[in-house]
């Protein structure tokens, strides 16, 4: 056991009145409330906590805070398992479950020699390589097992998450000692200003350091929530986007919510700030020795803040590896503590050491060359860093801690747009300047002066506030640190990126192997990618890249830091858009009628509609052919409530519709209508559908059901965009009116039976016009129209009447031997007739003369939408594909839709592919359309449809395959 | 997120709109050639900088309007009607 607790007043987190159980890999554990799972694990003496991503190395807890690499767990059960959290920031509670990831066949499982095989097979670029030579396959199971991070649960995240959106004049994100600074200034100065902290307290390193700054935060705090600052806790804000869009996952923790499963997890918030400051602090950079990624190496930042927030000692005896001033104050720390600090290996040479310690054994121009144990450490050897001056010697430890410098976390300040500047003197990257949008203060911004980082703060809080231009930041007081500190010439991997495995040899050999840009180096390596995105291994990888490369860091550049700052889960993103709410469905107003008909229901682009209607037993192919044929025999009812419906008003209706449509509409009479198809500019089908005349500057539009939001988009950008002279307004109605419609040999008669106006006769409408009328009050607007070949009425009603009409019709429809209809029997019914539905015969490439419309658009004199395109070259080549009907030569076998026909089987250049295929009951064999290249030259023909290995020959045939003549419509 | 100024709602969330590419394209007369009429339909500058634009917005008043916006940095000069002329 090497962790253990200290005395008050460390652990200033901590409620240790209140004991915490919680489940490890198995293992009951206890630790405190205001514990995270890493800290308690530490206090536990838990120091194995995961195997590494690629050579399945024993791993430890690293840092204390977002940047983790190495500690990654998987935390909750069944359902409600989230995979790779950071056990830094998982804070506990009773009855938490956690384990680690990427531990087959278990944490404690050594695969030593598999290892040692593995590290000599993987390195940098191996997966590329392997794609060459001999063959990912090869290796793909065995690293398959090996590799990866947590597992998801595979099941429904019972759980719930929201987003709230709010506004902001200023932002500030961090509430340390500068983000508190600054967020009282901007209230002071009259700002509606928000402070986000990813702690559960405001007050950053201040905050949790025993000591008498603790109250300077405090006091800051208080003196925001009076000003009025909202504060915004366990918020991490993890991006910045356009036009100031800051958004920040708030955490919701377990243990502060009564229920456990459908509890709200986490929260979205999306805050539109007039101006940003980011105060994000910084990260401390890790010092390369070989073995530097043993369980019992971390940083020495966070060994101070487990000692200090926690009461945790993570060893008893420390050595601490320091590049950096910053080694000395936490060994101070430690050792006030009482901590045994055996000694400060200090890489620099001591002109650069502006710090000391008395009583505290300092090894100057010293380095780690080797470190003792696999599991947890055991000691390590000191050598002269250059190799001259000290005698290599053995201290035994059980902690060592690596000091490297600091890196300014400007993670959002690069979201932002902003530039990076090197600093060579403490080998960080600063923001240059500001944004915009965005300004940095204190650490992140690389002002390390605490009372700099105070004053320059209060300063851009009152200046952002006002609107005016933010000032400069006094960057310094990090001392000197040396960029490169890798050991040169020692034996073991020295790790720059502990989570993806990557070591000094590997950024080596990307150098070798001229991946010297930093970009090619994060892809090569993989070094940066992964949960924690290389929070603690960026910028040690590009410095050594200059100095495999001969440059300076600040030539090798960083690569951009995008969104998200840390990983946020698939929950958060998606909200409440899950289930029901993901894609709401449209739903027919009669809905509870057809279900109580056995309709079988299915989705059609939005809409909930009945594909069939089946009877007991009854399949669903079965049931659309029994309909269909009924509709030939006698008659059928269809709900086409989802057509899509529009009115065109105004003076220059006909004129725009002309425009619209490829057929001419202004010269049709009251009362008359026409089929029209709808093109875009490039010539294509888009949609079609029927244009009635309700008046002289009144007309009526039906798309497809599909088609109505692009062509009313169409009609909408054209008139607004194109035609801005015409007065005319499109209202779009398909929710306002339902639509039923009746076809087949009876309908007329079944209506008349039910009381339609006489005037509605076939013998005294005529095919293809529309009637105004009324039934028993209702208005209707009866449309005498037919995509089945049959006589057929299209009653469009008030949508909340349509049910009461269905019943009406219902009820007599045993006289008539009528059945209700769905989608498939109509199906059935249109390829029956040649009829196309656009979007399934026709794509993105056909054109009007494709589909039989070439001679309506020589005819037509007016310019329309489109029609320049269809006058191309390639629009009149007369190779192109054509709609054609098509019969299988044995009459029996079904032409598979997507079948491609071609002279030779493939491989092959194909001539064209089946678009529709039904077995027609009224033939009693399949039929089919297909668009076949010169298909309107071919009748008569034999073409070869393949599918799937198989051969079917076909025969073109003429359409339609029913009624050819039209009478049924007379 | 952009945030747009609809000129007849106020500034709104960039997905209540959609972005109908340039804007003050000539439309040119059928008899054209081949070559001015594929010019229209698919050549397009691609600037570093101030772009004329229209975008419809979609989820609210549904109106056309045009944007000057700086392709670089996402900042909208102004915004004017789809009849208005090209701004200098
Ligand atoms: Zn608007």
């Amino acid at each position: 056991m090497t962790g253990r607790r200290l005395q008050e007043p460390l652990g200033t987190r901590l409620d240790r009145a209140r004991r915490i159980g919680f489940e490890f890999n198995g293992r009951p554990l206890s630790g405190f409330a205001g514990d995270t799972l890493a800290s308690a694990l530490l206090a536990n003496g838990v120091q194995l906590v995961g195997r590494s991503f690629k050579l399945h190395r024993p791993r430890g807890i690293f840092s204390c805070g977002v940047e983790e690499p190495t500690g990654l767990v998987d935390v909750g059960a069944g359902a409600q398992r989230t995979p790779n959290t950071r056990a830094t920031l998982v804070e506990i509670h009773e009855g938490l479950i956690a384990s680690s990831v990427n531990c087959w066949p278990s944490v404690g499982f050594d695969l030593a020699a598999l290892n040692n095989g593995f590290s000599a097979l993987l390195p940098a670029g191996f997966y590329y390589k392997t794609f060459k030579w001999p063959g990912w396959r090869v290796f793909e199971p065995s690293i398959r097992r090996l590799a990866g991070l947590g597992r998801a649960s595979g099941e429904r995240d019972p759980d719930r998450y929201e987003e709230l959106s709010a506004a902001a004049e200023v932002a500030v994100i961090g509430a340390g000692i500068a983000g508190l600074s600054a967020a009282v200034a901007a209230a002071e100065a009259g700002a509606a200003t928000v402070l986000l902290t990813s702690s559960a307290a405001p007050g950053g390193s201040l905050g949790w350091r025993a000591g008498p700054d603790r109250q300077r935060v405090a006091d800051l705090a208080a003196r925001a929530a009076a000003l009025g600052v909202k504060l915004l806790t366990r918020t991490m804000a993890f991006g910045i986007y356009d036009h100031n869009l800051l958004c920040a996952a708030e955490s919701l923790p377990a243990g502060t919510q009564a229920a456990s499963a459908g509890r709200l997890r986490e929260r979205l918030w999306k805050i539109r700030a007039r101006a940003v400051i980011a105060a994000t602090g910084a990260f401390e950079r890790p010092m390369l020795f070989p073995d530097n990624d043993r369980p019992g190496v971390m940083l020495a930042a966070a060994a101070d803040k487990y000692a200090q927030a926690y009461g945790v000692a993570c060893g008893g005896r420390v050595v601490i590896a320091a590049n950096s001033d910053s080694g000395y104050a936490v060994a101070a720390s430690l050792r006030a503590a009482g901590i045994d600090v055996a000694a400060l290996i200090d890489r620099r040479p001591p002109s650069d050491i502006a710090a000391s310690q008395p009583g505290l054994r300092i090894i100057t121009g010293a380095a780690i060359s080797r470190v003792f144990g696999r599991r947890s450490v055991r000691g390590c050897t000191i050598v002269a860093a250059d190799g001259q001056g000290i005698r290599p010697e053995r201290i035994d430890c059980d902690l060592i801690l690596s000091a490297g410098g600091h890196a300014p976390a400007v993670h959002l300040h690069t979201q932002a747009g902003g530039r990076l500047r090197w600093v060579d003197d403490c080998a960080m990257f600063v923001p240059e300047g500001h944004t915009p949008g965005l300004a940095s203060a204190g650490a992140c911004a690389g002002v390390f002066a605490m009372e700099d980082a105070a004053g320059h703060a209060t300063e851009l809080g009152r200046a952002l506030a006002r609107g005016q231009a933010a000032p400069a930041a006094p960057v310094g007081g990090a001392g000197r640190s040396l960029a490169a500190a890798y050991m040169p010439n020692v034996r073991g991997k020295q790790f720059v990126d502990l989570q993806n495995d990557v070591a000094v040899s590997d950024v080596g050999l990307a150098a070798q192997e001229n991946f010297r840009s930093v970009e090619h180096l994060k892809r090569y390596t993989t070094t940066g990618m992964g949960t924690d995105q290389g929070k603690t291994s960026n910028v040690n990888a590009l410095v050594l890249m200059g100095e495999f490369t001969g440059r300076h860091p600040g030539q090798v550049g960083t690569t951009r830091f995008r969104p998200p700052f840390a990983p946020t889960s698939v929950g958060l993103l998606v909200g409440r858009r899950v289930g029901e709410l993901y894609r709401p469905l449209k739903r027919l107003s009669a809905e509870d009628w057809h279900a109580a008909r056995g309709a079988l229901f299915e989705n059609f682009g939005n809409w909930r509609r009945p594909a069939a209607y089946p009877l007991a037993g009854e399949s669903l192919d079965a049931a659309a052919q029994r309909e269909a044929a009924a509709v030939r025999r006698t008659a059928g009812l269809l709900d086409g409530s989802p057509l899509g419906k529009l009115e065109i008003f105004g003076p220059d209706a006909a004129e725009f519709l002309d425009l619209m449509y490829v057929g001419t509409l202004s010269n049709m009479r009251i009362g008359q209508a026409r089929y029209g198809l709808l093109l875009n500019e490039h010539g294509v089908v888009m949609d079609d559908g029927i244009v009635a005349r309700l008046g002289a500057q009144r007309f009526w539009v039906n798309t497809t059901s599909a088609g109505i939001e692009r062509s009313s988009a169409a009609f909408e950008e054209w008139l607004q965009c194109e035609f801005t002279s015409l007065k005319v307004l499109v209202t779009p109605v398909t929710s306002r009116w339902g639509n039923l419609t009746v076809a087949g040999p009876e309908a007329w008669n079944w209506l008349a039976a039910a009381g339609f106006d006489p005037a509605l006769a076939p013998q005294r409408m005529a095919h293809m016009t529309m009637q105004e009328c009324e039934l028993d009050g209702v208005e209707l607007r009866v449309l005498r129209a037919s995509f089945s070949g049959e006589l057929g009425y299209e009653i469009n009603l008030p949508d909340a009447a349509s049910h009461a009409l269905i019943e009406r019709l219902w009820a007599l429809a045993p006289r008539f031997g009528a059945v209700p209809y769905g989608i498939e029997a109509l199906e059935i019914l249109r390829t029956e007739k040649g009829y196309i539905h656009v979007g399934t015969d026709t794509d993105g490439t056909t054109l009007p003369g494709d589909i039989g419309f070439g001679r309506a658009i020589e005819r037509k004199a007016a310019n329309f939408v489109g029609r320049r395109s269809l006058l191309t070259p390639a629009a009149r080549d007369p190779g192109r594909l054509q709609l054609v009907a098509l019969l299988p030569t044995d009459r029996r076998t079904r032409l598979p839709v997507g079948a491609q026909i071609a002279a030779r089987p493939p491989p092959t250049l194909t001539e064209g592919h089946v678009t529709s295929s039904y077995h027609s009951p009224e033939l009693g064999m399949p039929v089919a359309l297909g668009m076949l290249a010169r298909g309107s030259q071919r009748l008569g023909e034999r073409v070869r449809v393949h599918h799937l290995g198989s051969r079917i020959e076909a025969e073109v045939v003429k359409a339609p395959f029913v009624d050819p003549a039209g009478e049924r419509l007379k | 997120m952009m945030h747009i100024p609809c000129p007849w709602c106020g500034a709104r969330d960039e997905n209540e709109f959609v972005c109908g590419g340039t804007s003050h394209l000539q439309r040119p007369a059928l008899d054209v050639s081949d070559e001015v009429w594929g010019a229209y339909l698919f050549f397009r500058d691609n600037p570093k900088g101030v772009h004329l634009e229209r975008w419809r917005h979609v989820h609210g008043c549904g109106q056309w309007f045009n944007a000057a916006r700086n392709t670089l940095t996402h900042e909208i000069l102004s915004v004017y009607r789809m009849t208005d002329p090209v701004p200098q």
